[in-house]
């Protein structure tokens, strides 16, 4: 764990340490250094945007401007399984609302929220690339194609 | 080790002798992928090694034939396996062992088995360009590029071509942006080795954000090499000795791939000093996009690299003259970089024999939603709409009705029936009221309603665009207002005059191409779909029944049995009636349209 001499009270992570020390002289380092906290942690967290902010001399308020602007970073962890439901428009064409619907109705919870047992976050997404099994959706990094609402309860029991 | 022509001649001679042996290619896209090829690909090893075979495994690239996937191709000869499963891993191997098929794998059309994979129907109109190497070659091996003529166009330009020669091809070869705007690219390169600085950028934008386009991703995927060589071309024409692909993290197998690529191409000698012996220097490094659809356009991917909110830049400055971090910018799109090297190698006159007479070479599509053949499809410029849709995608599932082709995305417009044959580029599709784009082609049948569709893209730009602009900040967020009214039944008859004086103040106030073209889907629906906002407006009535708040669901009371079922599955209790004691009726004031009861019933009574 290291200190921030910036505020009291917060430690980092030494992977954030080593992320920071990484991408501290790269031009633009900022993004690729989210990304990384990002992958690590699920999101970023206010302890690591000051730290941050400091080893890369980027300001706060840029940061927050950052995190907010890209729909990939966020600032409040996701579930332990986030289901992503692909609405390109090839899976909308093929009735993926009905799809998130469904799993909007299953988990009893909107896009962007988070379980109470913190075990599901659900997301809507733009184009996971696979169009040729739309309607898609993505449970963490598992792929399931030709979706429709009947199979969101055989799917949700796999990770329960 | 840095490599001498001589050695990457020796390479290249090598290699082609290991393509004439035995080769199973799995595509490993992301289509593919996702319905577990990597798994065979593990089987496929496992059995080979079990049965002592030493036939060679390997990835490939997008085959583009999605609907029939997981693909595996055997080459030499070229067998098309189809739909292949785990368990068919070892009787591939075995038939590859007694120089035999396995039929029950090929596909057959007119009831007779397809040899090759070209001689499919849906290939038949098609000409890879762009994509000649996906599904030929290994996209995790430099030597397998190498081999199918790799790097030869960069050895050929840093020993025997001016700056001038090489920007002169290109223009002369007559490409455009595939980007969406069609820019001439050689144009580009002109203006930016026309700018003079110490440092200049070379970018490759493959931050596809088109929702349902994955050309790029397939290119990256299958033939990354293609991209490195070509943005090494540009540098040296532009006088540029750094590059940066800014890339899509919502695309792991192509950020993967592009990372072996550029360090295999740094390992040869390709990519960092003294290229081939030369005094030229060239470096790439990648920079992932994180989820904003207006990255894709220049300026803001710009801002994007340098660590910002990725908001666009007022041009002038153009990126040719002040670009990244404020030095001459050369910003090509992925489709763009992957015909250069073949422009190079073949020559300009080989590449503008091919289109037609405004836009020269081939287009790729991402064909999908209603239509039979969902895939990859590279077409030259020219080819119809109807070609594309019914030849090659094989028509329409389910014996439904054409309605609509959606291209260019939320930039784009809906083509109907009419215009089927409008030979595709980049100024006819302009003139029907939509755009090439970056190469999304979204089929849609009789079933769709247009107003639904305008509202989803609608959401799509409401969501993405980044808000500096008001005019589509908040023009945009009034748009999707009236068409939301509208498809609820609150429309008004002078909601569509609104639609259309909104869509032009958006279309002329903002600043960049996402908040200029957002109002198209809106705007070419209304052209050719008018109908059906009237109707919605004026007879509250959706024909395709898309629109929920429109349709009603009716008991017949011809075939209900009065068996109750649909009122015991009811969520929200609204049918009417008693077991036995006359048909069931549905309270329109209660029902919300779920449909339940329409699957429920066993007699087919509701709709």
């Amino acid at each position: 764990m290291s200190h921030c001499d910036g505020c009291t009270g917060c430690t980092v992570d030494d992977k954030v340490v080593k992320i920071a020390k990484k991408f501290k002289d790269v031009d633009g380092g900022i993004m690729s250094a989210l990304h990384e906290v990002q992958d690590e942690y699920g999101y970023i967290s206010e302890s690591v945007q000051k730290y941050l902010s400091k080893e890369l001399s980027v300001p706060m308020s840029d940061i927050y401007g950052i995190i907010t602007f890209y729909s990939r970073f966020s600032l409040v962890p996701k579930g332990k399984y986030n289901v992503q439901v692909c609405m390109g428009t090839a899976c909308y064409v093929k009735g993926a609302e009905d799809v998130l619907k469904e799993f909007k109705d299953e988990l009893k919870i909107d896009v962007g929220q988070v379980t109470e047992d913190g075990k599901f976050s659900l997301e809507s997404v733009r184009c996971i690339g696979a169009c040729g099994l739309a309607p898609a959706i993505v449970v963490n990094s598992e792929v399931y194609g030709k979706m429709s609402p009947d199979k969101v309860k055989e799917i949700l029991s796999k990770y329960n | 080790m840095q490599k001498t022509s001589k050695e990457l001649r020796d390479i290249r001679s090598n290699t082609k002798l290991k393509f004439k042996s035995s080769r199973i290619m799995i595509c490993s896209g992301t289509g593919c992928t996702s319905s577990k090829s990597d798994k065979i690909l593990e089987e496929l090893k496992k059995k080979g090694k079990e049965l002592g075979s030493d036939v060679i495994i390997e990835k490939t690239g997008c085959f583009g034939f999605c609907a029939k996937g997981p693909i595996i191709v055997i080459e030499p000869e070229q067998t098309f396996y189809e739909m292949v499963k785990v368990e068919d891993s070892e009787d591939i191997i075995k038939a590859v062992i007694s120089g035999t098929k396995v039929e029950r794998l090929m596909p057959s059309e007119n009831d007779k088995f397809i040899q090759k994979w070209h001689e499919l129907n849906f290939y038949n109109k098609q000409k890879r360009v762009a994509l000649k190497n996906c599904g030929y070659i290994n996209p995790e091996d430099i030597d397998e590029y190498i081999a199918v003529d790799g790097y030869l166009a960069l050895e050929k330009v840093l020993t025997g071509l001016t700056k001038n020669e090489v920007i002169n091809t290109v223009l002369e070869s007559g490409l455009r942006g595939r980007g969406g705007a069609g820019f001439p690219t050689g144009k580009k390169w002109q203006f930016t080795a026309a700018s003079k600085s110490d440092v200049k950028y070379v970018c490759c934008n493959a931050d596809e954000g088109d929702p349902g386009a994955f050309m790029d991703r397939s290119i990256l995927e299958g033939d990354p090499h293609s991209v490195l060589e070509a943005m090494a071309i540009a540098g040296y024409a532009i006088g540029s000795n750094q590059g940066y692909i800014y890339v899509r993290a919502e695309y792991p197998i192509a950020v993967e791939r592009l990372k072996i690529a550029i360090k295999q191409a740094k390992k040869y000698g390709l990519l960092g000093k003294n290229i081939l012996g030369t005094d030229f220097d060239f470096d790439i490094e990648l920079r992932l996009g994180a989820g904003a659809f207006v990255c894709g356009e220049e300026t803001a991917l710009m801002n994007s690299i340098e660590g910002k909110r990725g908001e666009p830049r007022p041009r002038p400055p153009f990126p040719a003259v002040k670009g990244l971090f404020a030095k001459p910018t050369l910003l090509n799109n992925v489709e763009t970089y992957a015909n250069v090297c073949q422009i190079i190698l073949n020559g300009s006159e080989w590449f503008s024999s091919i289109g037609t007479n405004t836009s020269k070479g081939t287009k790729v599509f991402a064909l999908g939603g209603n239509i039979n053949n969902v895939g990859l499809v590279e077409v030259p410029m020219g080819t119809t709409l109807r070609e594309i849709v019914y030849d090659i995608g094989g028509g329409i599932p389910g014996g439904k009705k054409f309605k609509a082709a959606q291209t260019g995305g939320p930039s784009g417009g809906c083509i109907p029936n009419q215009h089927l044959d409008t030979p595709i580029d980049y100024e006819s599709l302009t003139q029907i009221g939509s755009m090439m784009g970056s190469g999304g082609l979204i089929v849609m049948d009789e079933t769709k309603c247009m107003v639904n569709i305008a509202k989803f893209f609608l959401e799509f730009t409401v969501d993405e665009s980044c808000g500096k602009c008001p005019s589509c900040r908040i023009g945009t967020k009034r748009m999707l207002e009236i068409l939301t009214r509208i498809t609820e039944g609150k429309g008004k008859v002078e909601d569509i005059d609104r639609l259309e004086k909104l869509a032009n103040v958006i279309k002329n106030a903002s600043l960049c191409g996402l908040g200029q073209t957002a109002p198209n889907p809106v705007l070419s629906t209304l052209k050719y779909f008018r109908d059906e906002y009237v109707d919605h407006i004026e007879n509250k009535n959706c024909a395709a029944g898309e629109c929920k708040a429109l349709t009603k669901v009716i008991i017949n009371p011809e075939k209900c049995k009065e068996c109750g079922i649909c009122q015991k599955n009811c969520p929200t209790n609204a049918i009417m009636g008693e077991v036995r004691k006359g048909p069931f009726e549905i309270d329109q004031t209660k029902c919300i349209k779920c449909k339940v009861c329409v699957a429920k019933c066993p007699f087919k009574a509701i709709s």
